[in-house]
This record gives C-alpha cells, sequence and structure tokens, in this order.
C-alpha cells in the first residue's frame, strides 16, 4: 500500500526550506557585524601602524615625547609624533571624573536601593535614565557656557582645560556609573541584609560592611564602564578643554585629549601623509585602550561569578 | 529510593497481528552531555489506545517522551541513538524530514502555553501555515477541534478572544485542540494536568477518552490514578529503564516487578 | 561616635548626594529650556542656518537629523533583528558564539569618535561616498547594531520556552516559529530599544562631522526627486545634524549669535530625545496591550 505520510517524511517541505532560509539570513546578520568589527580593526590598525613602519616613528618616542608636530620632521628625519600630551590629558579627564563620579554615584546607587527603595528609586530612576540619554554635545555646550565661565572666574586663566573636561564628563557618566551601581547592588540578595540586621547591626553597618562589599565586582564594573566612556567622549570634552597640544601645566591650562586632536586634526591633514597617518596612530591607541577597558570589565564579572 | 535491578524487567509483548502498532522504539538511549538519562528503552504503542508512562520525577518518562517526536533535538548536547520506528521507517535518523514528521506527531506540554493570539488564531495557526485556507474550512476545524476537546460550549462566543483570557485547564484544553487541529496520528502528552486543579484534570482526563478512537495517545503522568483511570497500557519508568510493561489493569493489580508493586502502591515516588 | 549616630550621619549624606543628583538634572533641563526655547520659533525651526548674521534657524539641520535617523534605522533594524535572532535562537554554545559576543561587546564600547573615522576612511574615502548622507547613515548603523542586537536577543530570550516548543510541535520551522510567534510576543521589548537606540542616534554627533559631513547645502524642498543634486532625499549630499551643528557653531565662532542658536538647538534635541523617551514607554505599554487584548 502507497503510504503518502512515509513519502512526505523523506522530502524536504516549505518548513525545512524556510528553515535553511532562516539560518542563512541570521548568520548572515551576525557576520556582517563580526566583519564590521574585524574590517574597523584591519583599518585603524593599518593606518595607524603606517607612522611606526612606513614614517619610522619610534614606537617609545610616541609614547613618551610631547613635541607633537607630525607635518615636520626632527633630527633623526622622522616626524615629531610625540603623544604624551593627550595621553596624558585623556587619562587626566578621565581619571578625575571617575574620583569624583564613583562616590556621588554610588552614594545615589544606595539611596535608591537601600535608604529609600520605592519612592526615591521611582524619582531618581527616569532621572538616571534621562541623563544617560541627553546627546554629548549638549553637555559640551552647557560645559561651554557655564563651566567655562565658572573655571576662570573661580580659578583664573582661560577657563579652558584639564579642569573644565573633568567637570563636564563627571556629569557625563554620572547617571551611567549610578545606574549600572543600582543593578550591582539590586543582585546583593535579600536575605544578606535581613541576616546583617538581625545581628544587630543598624542600616549603615549593613550597607558598608555586607553590601558593598558583595556588591564590589559589579560596582567596579560599572566604574570601569564609566571610565571608558570618558576616555571616549570626543566632542563635549573638546568644546572644553582648549586644544592646546601642550603638556598641561596644571588643571586649568589649556590641554587636549587622543579625541580632541582627532576631532581638530582629521579634517585637516593630507590623507596618507605622515601628519594623518600620526592621527590615525592617536586612534589607534584609542581603540587599544578601549579594548584594555572591555577586558578589565570581563575579567572583574568573571571573578565576581566565582 | 531504593535500587532496583534493571535485570529483574517484564515488557510485555504485541504481537502485530493481534495489535495495530503505530510507533515503537527500539533500544533508544538518550543522552546529556556525558550523562545517559535513558539506558535502552523498546516499547510498542497501540493504535488507538491510551498508553501511561509513569514513574518517579527523574525516572526519564518526560524526556523519553520528548525524544519520540524528536523535541529533545533543539536542547544543547543532546544525543538519542537507536531507533523509532513509525510507518516503517526509523524517524530518528538524518534524513527524516523533522517538521512533517512532528505534524503526524503531535505535542501537549506540561504548562498549559497557548500563542499571545485569539482562540480562533491559536487552532489556525499552523494549519493556515500548511496551506489550509477559506474561512469555511477553517472555521469548521475551529468548530471541530474545540468540540473533540470540549471546549467549544464554553468558547463559542467569544474565539476572537485572546486565548490567554482562559483558565488554566481551558488552556490546555485549547493547547489539545490545537494540537488536534494538525490532524496527527499520534498525541504526546506531558503531564498535561499536572498544572491544573482536580476539576480541570478530569474534563482534561474525559476529553482524552473521547479522543482516544481517533488518536493513539501516550501520556506521561505522575499522578497513578489517572493512569489507572485512563490508560490502556502503562510502562513504569525507574532511573532511565522500563522495568514493567504491561496492560494497566496487570500493571496496578498484579504487577510482576517488586519495584512496580512498591511504587504503584505509594511505598516511594 | 557610636554606630547609631554613624547610622544617621551616614543616611544625611546620602540624602544629601541624592539630592544633589536630582539638582543636577533640574539645572541641565531649566538651563536648556530656559535659555533654548525662547529662541525655539517656527522660523528658527524652518529656515536655513546663516554665518556671519544673526537670525539663522535650523531648518536644514533638523530635517538632516530625521532624515539620517530614518535611513540609519532602515538599515541597522533588519541586520540587528536578523542577528539578534541567531544569538538568541541559533548559536550553540561554542568557541564561535564566544567570540561573537565578544565582537559585539567590543564594538559597543568602542568611541563614537573612532566608529566616526573608521567610516570616514571606508564609506567617505574608499567607497567614495564622500561626505554623504549615505556614508553618515552607515556609520551610525555601526554605532547603532551592537546595542539593538544584544536588545533584541535579550527581547527573545525574554520570551518562555515553551512558545517555542509549542510552535515546533505543530511541525513549524525553527524560523517560522520565531518570525510568527515569538518576535510578535517580544515586539514591547524589541521596539522600546529601538526607539530608545533612534534617541541616541539622533543626538550623536562625533560619528557624524567626519560622515555625513559638517555643511548643510540649501535645499530645495519643492523638488523630491533623489537624483536630483538640492532634492532633501539625495543620499549623496553632505548633510550636517542638528547634533553636528550644536558642535560646529560653538567651535568655529563665526556665527555673532551661536549661543542663542546652539541653546535653541539644544533645547530641540533635548526635547527630542525626551519624546523618544516617552514614546518608548508609550508605544511599548500600547503594543503590549494590543497583543494580549481582544483581536
Amino acid at each position: 500500500m502507497h503510504d503518502d505520510i512515509k513519502d512526505s517524511l523523506l522530502k524536504k517541505s516549505r518548513a525545512t526550506r524556510s528553515e535553511q532560509r532562516g539560518r542563512i539570513i541570521s548568520l548572515t546578520c551576525t557576520a556582517i557585524i563580526v566583519l564590521i568589527v574585524v574590517s574597523i580593526f584591519y583599518f585603524v590598525a593599518s593606518k595607524g601602524l603606517a607612522t611606526f613602519f612606513s614614517n619610522k616613528v619610534n614606537v617609545w618616542d610616541f609614547l613618551s615625547k610631547s613635541i607633537w608636530n607630525p607635518g615636520s620632521t626632527d633630527s633623526h628625519g622622522s616626524p615629531q609624533a610625540g603623544a604624551l600630551p593627550m595621553i596624558i590629558g585623556s587619562f587626566g579627564v578621565t581619571l578625575l571624573s571617575a574620583i569624583i563620579a564613583t562616590p556621588f554615584a554610588i552614594a545615589t546607587a544606595i539611596f535608591m536601593t537601600e535608604i529609600s527603595p520605592n519612592k526615591g528609586y521611582k524619582i531618581l530612576q527616569p532621572v538616571t535614565e534621562l541623563l544617560v540619554g541627553i546627546p554629548s554635545v549638549v553637555y559640551g555646550f552647557i560645559g561651554l557656557s557655564v563651566v567655562v565661565p565658572f573655571v576662570r572666574h573661580t580659578f583664573g586663566g582661560t577657563g579652558f582645560g584639564i579642569l573644565a573636561g573633568t567637570f563636564v564628563l563627571f556629569v557625563m557618566i554620572l547617571p551611567t556609573v549610578t545606574s549600572m551601581s543600582v543593578d550591582a547592588l539590586r543582585a546583593v540578595p535579600r536575605y544578606y541584609r535581613e541576616a546583617s540586621l538581625a545581628l544587630g547591626a543598624t542600616r549603615w553597618q549593613t550597607i558598608y560592611k555586607v553590601v558593598l562589599r558583595s556588591a564590589t565586582p559589579g560596582l567596579a564594573t560599572a566604574v570601569i564602564f564609566g571610565m571608558s566612556r570618558a576616555f571616549g567622549e570626543a566632542l563635549a570634552v573638546q568644546m572644553v578643554i582648549g586644544n592646546a597640544v601642550l603638556l598641561p601645566h596644571n588643571l586649568i591650562s589649556p590641554a587636549s585629549t587622543l579625541t580632541s586632536v582627532l576631532t581638530m586634526g582629521m579634517g585637516n591633514t593630507v590623507m596618507g601623509s605622515a601628519a594623518n597617518n600620526a592621527l590615525w596612530s592617536l586612534a589607534l591607541l584609542l581603540l587599544l585602550m578601549s579594548l584594555v577597558f572591555n577586558l578589565l570589565i570581563n575579567k572583574i564579572a568573571k571573578r565576581g561569578r566565582i | 529510593m531504593q535500587n532496583y535491578s534493571a535485570d529483574d524487567k517484564f515488557i510485555r509483548e504485541l504481537d502485530p497481528k493481534d495489535h495495530e502498532i503505530s510507533i515503537s522504539t527500539e533500544d533508544l538511549h538518550v543522552f546529556y552531555g556525558d550523562s545517559e538519562a535513558i539506558h535502552g528503552v523498546s516499547l510498542p504503542f497501540e493504535r488507538f489506545k491510551i498508553t501511561a508512562l509513569i514513574g518517579a520525577s527523574g525516572s526519564g518518562k518526560s524526556t523519553y517522551l520528548r525524544s519520540l517526536n524528536r523535541m529533545n533535538d533543539n536542547i544543547d548536547g543532546t544525543r538519542v541513538t537507536g531507533k523509532i520506528m513509525y510507518r516503517d521507517l526509523d524517524i530518528n535518523s538524518q534524513n527524516i524530514n523533522v517538521y512533517e514528521m512532528r505534524k503526524h506527531i503531535g505535542m501537549v506540554f506540561q504548562r498549559p502555553n497557548p500563542f499571545s493570539k485569539s482562540i480562533y488564531d491559536n487552532i489556525t495557526f499552523a494549519p493556515k501555515r500548511n496551506g489550509v485556507h477559506g474561512k469555511e474550512t477553517l472555521d469548521e476545524l475551529v468548530e471541530t477541534t474545540l468540540k473533540q476537546a470540549a471546549l467549544w460550549d464554553q468558547v463559542k462566543d467569544g474565539l476572537g478572544q485572546s486565548a490567554l483570557s482562559l483558565s488554566g485547564g481551558q488552556q490546555q484544553r485549547l493547547c489539545i485542540a490545537r494540537a488536534i487541529a494538525m490532524k496527527p496520528d499520534i498525541l504526546l502528552l506531558d503531564e498535561p494536568a499536572s498544572a491544573l486543579d482536580p476539576i480541570s484534570t478530569s474534563t482534561v482526563e474525559d476529553t482524552l477518552l473521547a479522543l482516544k478512537d481517533r488518536y493513539t495517545i501516550i501520556i506521561v503522568t505522575h499522578n497513578m490514578q489517572q493512569a489507572a483511570r485512563i490508560s490502556d497500557y502503562t510502562a513504569f519508568f525507574h532511573l532511565g529503564n522500563v522495568l514493567e510493561f504491561d496492560e494497566t489493569s496487570n500493571v496496578f493489580q498484579r504487577p510482576k516487578i517488586t519495584a512496580t508493586e512498591d511504587y504503584v502502591s505509594g511505598r516511594f515516588g | 561616635m557610636n554606630s547609631k549616630k554613624w547610622n544617621t550621619v551616614a543616611t544625611g549624606i546620602l540624602y544629601f548626594i541624592a539630592g544633589v543628583m536630582i539638582l543636577i538634572l533640574a539645572f541641565l533641563l531649566i538651563f536648556i529650556l530656559w535659555n533654548g526655547l525662547p529662541h525655539v520659533s517656527w522660523h528658527f525651526l524652518t529656515t536655513p542656518a546663516r554665518s556671519f548674521q544673526t537670525g539663522g534657524g535650523i531648518g536644514i539641520q533638523l530635517f538632516n537629523s530625521f532624515y539620517l535617523l530614518f535611513l540609519a534605522m532602515l538599515i541597522s533594524i533588519p541586520i540587528s533583528i536578523g542577528a539578534g535572532i541567531y544569538l538568541s535562537e541559533y548559536a550553540k554554545q561554542n568557541w564561535l558564539t564566544s567570540l561573537i559576543r565578544t565582537s559585539i561587546d567590543i564594538l559597543s564600547s568602542l568611541p563614537s569618535i573612532v566608529v566616526g573615522l573608521f567610516g570616514f576612511l571606508v564609506f567617505s574615502i574608499q567607497a567614495g561616498l564622500g561626505f554623504s548622507i549615505l556614508s553618515g547613515a552607515l556609520a551610525l548603523t555601526v554605532f547603532n547594531l551592537p546595542l539593538l542586537t544584544r536588545n533584541v536577543e535579550e527581547s527573545l530570550n525574554s520570551i518562555s520556552e515553551s512558545q517555542r516548543e509549542a510552535g515546533l510541535a505543530l511541525g513549524l520551522s525553527k524560523w517560522e516559529t520565531v518570525l510568527r510567534i515569538i518576535i510578535p510576543e517580544a515586539l514591547p521589548g524589541i521596539v522600546t530599544g529601538m526607539i530608545l537606540g533612534a534617541g541616541r542616534v539622533f543626538g550623536e554627533a562625533a560619528a557624524l562631522i567626519y560622515t555625513a559631513g559638517q555643511s548643510a547645502p540649501a535645499l530645495d524642498f519643492t523638488n523630491w526627486n533623489p537624483f536630483y543634486i538640492a532634492s532633501p532625499l539625495n543620499p549623496l549630499r553632505p548633510a550636517e545634524t542638528l547634533a553636528v551643528h550644536i558642535w560646529k557653531i560653538n567651535s568655529e565662532g563665526i556665527m555673532p549669535d551661536a549661543a542663542q542658536v546652539s541653546a535653541g538647538a539644544s533645547a530641540v534635541l533635548i526635547i527630542a530625545v525626551l519624546i523618544f523617551n516617552f514614546g518608548a514607554r508609550f508605544i511599548s505599554a500600547r503594543v503590549y496591550g494590543k497583543m494580549t487584548g481582544t483581536k
């Protein structure tokens, strides 16, 4: 007897074909993203490394010298590409803003999760969400019209510089670090707190000795994430830092960061020239730093899990 | 739990001359990664009968049931060896079109899982995807399947409302209706009443008894009274082995294996 | 000081800092809206910008921002849905998947200026698109993809496995099940993520200054033929957006009323972000109601 059902079990059907199509479509989309990442690395690295291979700049000189004039050459005939001022500028604003933002963010997060988890959380949660959404040029504009004059009046100088950049970045990363800290604190199991309170500890002792301690990996991740954002922020910083490629004397003298020099310079150099390649080297440095931040976050997250 | 020997078992043979076999397994093993969940199970399932799979939790009865229509394929690291014979084909082989196969071997799960669509769409969704068209045909399909699942009278005036607005028992009967709308040969049910209250449970049981003259039914159940009430055959699973398979009345009244006796009399489980 | 007192002091400090946080937001919002809104008028929103004289508007920049947003979302939505489906439904736990996840992680943490420079090099120069809407949209796609993909993946993961089993047990393919059952159920989450992503894209500037460019040539709003050079729809024309405009006029200093225009433009930008934020909540609530309600 002929069995249609038996035959159909051995044949391809509409579902088989749709499954095949689906696999191909979804894999292609994923491959596009991976391809983008690979080509970003490839292009930025090939351009950025040209400074060292084609223009013969010494890597150590690039990292440690402070004269940035890659259009002209030094006594050895290689371009003057000393990126130290920008490196110091970038790390300076990043570290300082993170140092100020961390206590604020963690304190706000503690307030939202431990002190006033209902009312306080309901008010502050949308506040942080909104702050995260404000575009960075708006932060830059406010920095330019409020922070820079404030620094000028209070501390003297032009007002532009690392201090102004720090203030702007502080406000910029504060909401991000706060909301990630909130997540970290909320992940601490409730019974930790109950156990501590049951032993007669005050709320503050519980927060300080139990909650904060077990949330440390998560809080560290939040801070590093904030630092990575601060390090990579371009326009808001560029608008208030003063854009002088000099080693900063103090916090209120005009300075520059990797991103600010890139922002200003890329349009003014000819593709392929030594000056242009030197800028790509800065971009490569920026890329590598963002990798380092990423790696750190993953390391901490892994350790936190164990 | 006592450790009963897997060598001490009784599997009732069903003579193909007297019993039409719908689906059967031969030496079926299921592995999750390195651990073996089913240690070579061979069972026949007779057409238009209800076979109950009983056993303690972790005995492998659900895992076994889910391999019959290859739902375990979707779990990473699962491997199934041995044969599953259906219409003279080993459906546990690579060249089988699993999507086609699942149309004929339907499944109802432990927790009711209707789609968040209307009652009407829940039933017509899969048939439509398989080329059943025309309002009248679909209307009729909805009516007959809901009647078979004993749900028609309660929902006929609100077929457009969301399936999620139904009660748990109604949702489960909708899932049964949805499964039989594909006109399967075999219906696999994985503890279909375990998430339901006693009244819903008994309606679902009545539904199954009414369905048995059209479908071969294999049901996993935790509830021994339920197995005794509705099934024709019972297979007793213990730690990944079937220790006893026989007509239900024999399993419950004259078990041949100590382990079965201990289990059905409630000494463990 | 004893522990009771410490407790009181610490709590007081925490209240103070939370208050400061609210003050910061209040200050930012009030500053922008107070300074900006008086400049926002129909005239401001519709006229082109001016250099060296006052009274310019942001009409073209506003249009450019929306057009770029539209194109960027048009490209990134399908790709992110495809990739999100792959990661949540098809990816096995192996080295390849962890490689894919790592690259998405890296992409999402890249500074947007790096994305912009990559776009400049690859889309503007190598692909010959120049400073154009198209290069800008592609750069924004790169910027947008990782977050959208992760959002799609998470939204799909939040749908119960039992729904997938229901589809598969009816003989549907995995793909059909995802497309017709899982995605509709995950839609509120997906849409919310898309709108928040749109808000991010709308305010992005660093990825655009070297891709979409920093100039806004006059547009002929009577000719909508995309191949016409001054057509608003022409994807190959340079297009300064609102966010880029704010940066540009502040760093150039050739617009006498730059501060006023920036304040007005910032206010418009903030209002747009607010609308995106509230829109995300509103639409997700509505879509959800529609899906679970009656047909």
